[in-house]
């Protein structure tokens, strides 16, 4: 195997490893159109790389980071963030990144792996981001998944029930910052909510508790990597699509087979 | 129970809740003792469950001060969860979320409010009279020295109703815990309660529901039909609720 294919496929699991469980909680969450804002700021973060003179990667956890926390205050004051919000962030971040990268001339950009992703470009450094980071995100979840499953429930009964709430939602915000930079190099800004939601979705029929939910996620999104980098391979299609169209044929596949039937009463 | 005595759980002094530049609560005053069971009832938009939320600690006052008795354990039922159906959880599994993961102690709980049936259900699966159920079990597995319960027989047939007021009857007897509740139902909760505060942004009246819809207050918050088909006042058959609803906004 190539060395380009087995790094693709390395950071490729990686991403699809995180994005699992993550992934799940945007489901339960709702959080989908919030996660696609924090993607569409991530031009922007590699501007703000170029100007710092960092790690690109860096400077997308940078700049998500700070959109998350912003939203989040927003959210909480009054209901700024509703969908409006969030769709004038979103698109208003994309084009200002848009824009700003046309006014960096010596800066030479290649768009199409921004907005897509790509995968078969990954380096040695870039996997060393993705499992370093993707460890990290992990990490985290592990410590604050019983707190988080209380929030998802119901935040009122977790406040009341003694769950630090406040930072048990900041602590999530800054995972997802760091997990959207992370998967930025696999499938781009522009498909990046996919591989959060499809794999979920996916395993939703076959989950009867949190934890197997988040666990099948994963392994659905490894198969779906397996299986858009084979697809790419075999008729030279883009990679992340390719990825992406394999997790939306796996969860379309699913229909077919027999589900955990939801048990009205035991 | 009436004993005055008894011990003071929360106290409530002077609570003024501004939102906005509009006055939500104000003046508000109320004590909440071991062992009685309070009933706030008023009409919609009067700032019940935004004073439950107050007590709760989930929403500061503008002005005035809450006191908790140190180390209150309280079981708070939500008026509803907003869960999505695509969070696999079972009835089982939420009710472990209070703390204790014990599968008999957890069944046990779920048997004492009447809904042992649905222990390996999924939680989005169960009708409005067994998620209140399942709610109440997960409140008292905190072994609460006090229950606030936003709404508990919302969605409930009337049967239903009265089955639950007695279950919190029940409840409180057992575990010795003082129950505050919110209602906008005036008929079934009268009969399940020790104490009715009748809230419009501040408390008209308070006192056994026997002075209480006596009260003029009373009446012209929820109108004198209102009042008389709880067999307390007896006139005027000619009113009906449109004049009530403008008595309402009268005294608002």
């Amino acid at each position: 195997m190539d060395d380009f294919l087995l790094r693709a496929l390395l950071g490729g699991f990686g991403v699809a490893l995180v994005a699992g469980p993550f992934g799940s909680f945007v489901v339960w969450r709702r959080l989908a159109y919030f996660g696609d804002t924090l993607a569409h700021s991530a031009l922007l973060g590699v501007v703000l790389g170029f100007l710092l003179q960092v790690n690109p990667t860096l400077g997308i956890f940078l700049v998500c980071q700070l959109l998350a926390v912003l939203l989040f205050v927003g959210q909480r004051r009054r209901q700024l963030a509703g969908d409006t919000l969030l769709g004038i962030l979103s698109h208003g971040a994309l084009s200002l990144g848009l824009v700003l990268l046309a006014f960096m001339d010596e800066v030479r950009v290649d768009l199409l792996g921004y907005l897509f992703g790509d995968i078969l470009a990954i380096s040695p450094s870039d996997l060393a981001w993705i499992y370093g980071g993707g460890g990290l995100v992990l990490v985290g979840l592990i410590v604050y998944w019983k707190p988080l499953l209380a929030i998802t429930v119901d935040e009122d009964l977790a406040r009341v029930e003694g769950v630090p709430v406040d930072r048990v939602n900041y602590a999530f915000l800054g995972l997802m910052a760091l997990t959207v930079a992370l998967m930025m190099k696999v499938v781009g800004m522009l498909l990046l909510t996919s591989l959060l939601i499809i794999p979920a979705a996916t395993a939703r029929r076959f989950a009867p508790n949190p934890e197997v939910m988040a666990l099948l996620a994963s392994l659905i999104g490894v198969l779906a990597v397996s299986g858009g980098l084979f697809g790419s391979y075999q008729w030279d299609t883009p990679a992340g699509p390719t990825i992406v169209l394999a997790a939306c044929l796996l969860f379309l596949l699913t229909f077919f087979l027999p589900g955990r039937h939801q048990r009205r009463r035991n | 129970m009436k004993d005055r005595a008894a011990e003071l759980l929360l106290e409530v002094s002077d609570v003024q809740l501004v939102l906005g530049g509009r006055t939500i609560l104000e003046q508000i005053q109320l004590q909440v003792r071991r062992g009685e069971i309070l009933t706030l009832v008023g009409p919609n938009g009067a700032g019940k469950t935004t004073l439950l939320r107050v007590m709760l600690g989930l929403l500061p006052a503008t002005s005035g001060r809450v006191y908790r008795r140190p180390k209150l354990r309280v079981g708070y039922m939500p008026q509803r969860l907003h869960l999505d159906p695509v969070f696999p959880l079972t009835v089982q599994r939420f009710l472990a979320m209070a703390g204790t993961t014990k599968k008999d102690k957890l069944l046990a709980c779920l048997q004492e409010v009447g809904a042992a049936q649905v222990f390996e259900a999924a939680i989005q699966t169960l009708s409005g009279g067994e998620l209140q159920r399942v709610l109440l079990a997960r409140a008292l597995l905190r072994q609460p020295d006090l229950l606030i319960l936003d709404e508990p027989v919302q969605g409930v047939d009337v049967h239903g109703q009265v089955e639950l007021y007695r279950l919190i009857a029940e409840i409180r007897q057992r575990y010795g815990c003082a129950v505050l509740m919110v209602s906008h139902d005036l008929h079934l909760v009268m009969a399940a309660t020790d104490r009715v505060l009748c809230l419009n942004r501040h408390i008209c009246c308070s006192g056994t529901p026997g002075t209480v819809t006596s009260d003029p207050a009373f009446i012209r918050l929820f109108g004198p039909l209102a009042a008389e088909s709880l067999a307390i006042y007896s006139h005027d058959r000619d009113h009906r609720h449109d004049d009530c609803a403008a008595h309402c906004r009268e005294v608002r």
